[in-house]
């Protein structure tokens, strides 16, 4: 039986690991490569990379980082944040990511996505999407830019045109969850999961064990996302799965 | 040294990263002069199936492995390269694979989200060297939209369910191995399969 997902969240700045509660308040909180190695001994599955660098010399740092992970741990990471072109794709890939998400730049040049899939295959095009409830509350905007700025799109509308365009897998965030820690914004994954037939991954929100729990039980999810909960060392993966096994979710132990 | 089939798709680092780890050497390569001269050959993949067939044909190295295999090479194809191991497949209309294995690659239909990413138990069909060697419950990592299909089951060493889909995950005929799943990101599991690759088949 195919198994959920947990999947640490490493944000790289400058290349160091830092972690901010709703974006804002960067903390730094170590190497990239001896944290990816420590996740994959605790059994992470997969390991998100978010380039949260803006000049063009780190975008190479972040080349060299993901080529030194690749070197050190056997499971599959996905690199994002800031990637504009197909160039850019290739480059990490090349270095040994398996797969790209594309967040802004989509939003911005929604052809990437249908050239990326083209090109490299849909299995390492992830669509990352941040979302927020309207004020009038009758759904989600796509925000961009760390959440400054609402595209103004329905959030459901762009993933759906997403996967018809390529996309692989969804990685959603809910940014009236992160830096909450009261759970994972179920109704908008949900909302997301009805509309679409590629896997889903969970993001924004988690603060404890019962809400790793819970989105697997209202099968909200396939894969859950998390960073600070792991950084700073309030639960391990291996906690995680632990606890995800005796509720009878299925996990990789 | 084993030689590692570069037909210009693919993640090729990862599968050499994790050849390194185990302590093999390895070497990447499209030249049948260079991989004519390793003991053993790996031909990865990832992308689609015409796309690859197309690049592999072109470069001649259908041929090229055909008689690498009927001289009694041992072949490895992982994923993309899995699937080139049988006869055709529908993904994109028809394209004929290498034909090694008896089948047809053909597209996932079920409930569950298509591609099947993420890790999944391997489920042994026959008894197999490898099982002994490997966790009571493996698990490995997949991507793939696309599964074997009308395939020998004596050629099916082991599978992993999705959904009612009963994939083919691991598969041995006499000189040639395949996996559909990844094991060069299958953490331990992965890397034992890849050693057993390199060391006993």
């Amino acid at each position: 039986m195919i198994t959920k997902r947990i999947i640490p969240c490493l944000d790289v700045k400058d290349g160091k690991v830092v972690k901010g509660i709703n974006f804002v308040g960067l903390r730094e909180v170590g190497d990239p490569a001896s944290l990816a190695k420590q996740y994959y001994e605790q059994g992470a599955d997969e390991l998100v990379f978010l380039d949260i660098t803006a000049t063009h010399e780190h975008r190479e740092t972040m080349v060299h980082i993901v080529e030194k992970v690749a070197e050190q741990v056997f499971m599959p990471f996905t690199v994002g944040g800031g990637i504009r072109t197909p160039e850019e794709i290739r480059a990490v890939l090349r270095a040994g990511a398996d797969k790209v998400s594309l967040n802004s730049a989509a939003v911005r040049d929604p052809d990437l996505i249908a050239r990326s899939a083209s090109l490299f295959g849909s299995q390492c095009i992830v669509l990352a999407v941040d979302g927020r409830m309207r004020p009038e509350k009758d759904g989600w905007n796509v925000v961009i830019n760390g959440g400054r700025i609402d595209t103004g799109l329905d959030a459901i509308e762009w993933i759906r045109e997403g996967v018809k365009k390529g996309a692989g897998e969804i990685l959603l965030t809910s940014m009236d969850a992160d830096g909450t820690k009261n759970g994972f914004d179920l109704p908008f994954l949900k909302a997301v999961r009805k509309e679409v037939h590629v896997p889903v991954i969970a993001s924004g929100g988690c603060g404890s064990l019962e809400h790793f729990a819970e989105v697997f039980e209202q099968d909200a999810a396939d894969a859950a996302l998390a960073a600070s909960l792991f950084h700073y060392g309030e639960l391990t993966v291996g906690d995680v799965k632990k606890y995800l096994r005796e509720k009878g979710i299925p996990v990789r132990l | 040294m084993i030689g590692i089939i570069d037909y210009g798709m693919g993640n090729l680092r990862s599968v050499e990263n994790a050849l390194k780890a185990i302590g093999r050497e390895c070497v990447i390569s499209d030249d049948p002069a260079v991989l004519h001269d390793c003991d053993k050959l790996i031909l990865p993949g990832v992308g689609a199936f015409n796309d690859c067939m197309k690049n592999v044909t072109d470069r001649k190295l259908d041929v090229f492995m055909k008689e690498e295999v009927s001289a009694g090479k041992p072949l490895l194809g992982i994923c993309l390269g899995m699937q080139m191991l049988y006869e055709y497949s529908e993904e994109n209309g028809i394209s004929k694979g290498l034909g090694f294995l008896k089948g047809r690659v053909t597209k996932m239909i079920t409930d569950l989200p298509v591609p099947e990413i993420g890790w999944n138990e391997l489920e042994w069909n026959h008894e197999c060297p490898l099982r002994s060697l490997l966790s009571e419950h493996p698990y490995v990592y997949y991507v793939h939209s696309y599964c074997a299909a009308d395939y020998d089951d004596a050629d099916l060493a082991a599978y992993s369910m999705y959904g009612d889909i009963r994939v083919c995950g691991l598969v041995v005929r006499g000189n040639v191995m395949g996996t559909q799943f990844h094991p060069e990101k299958s953490a331990q599991d992965g890397l034992k399969i890849l050693t057993y690759f390199a060391e006993v088949f």
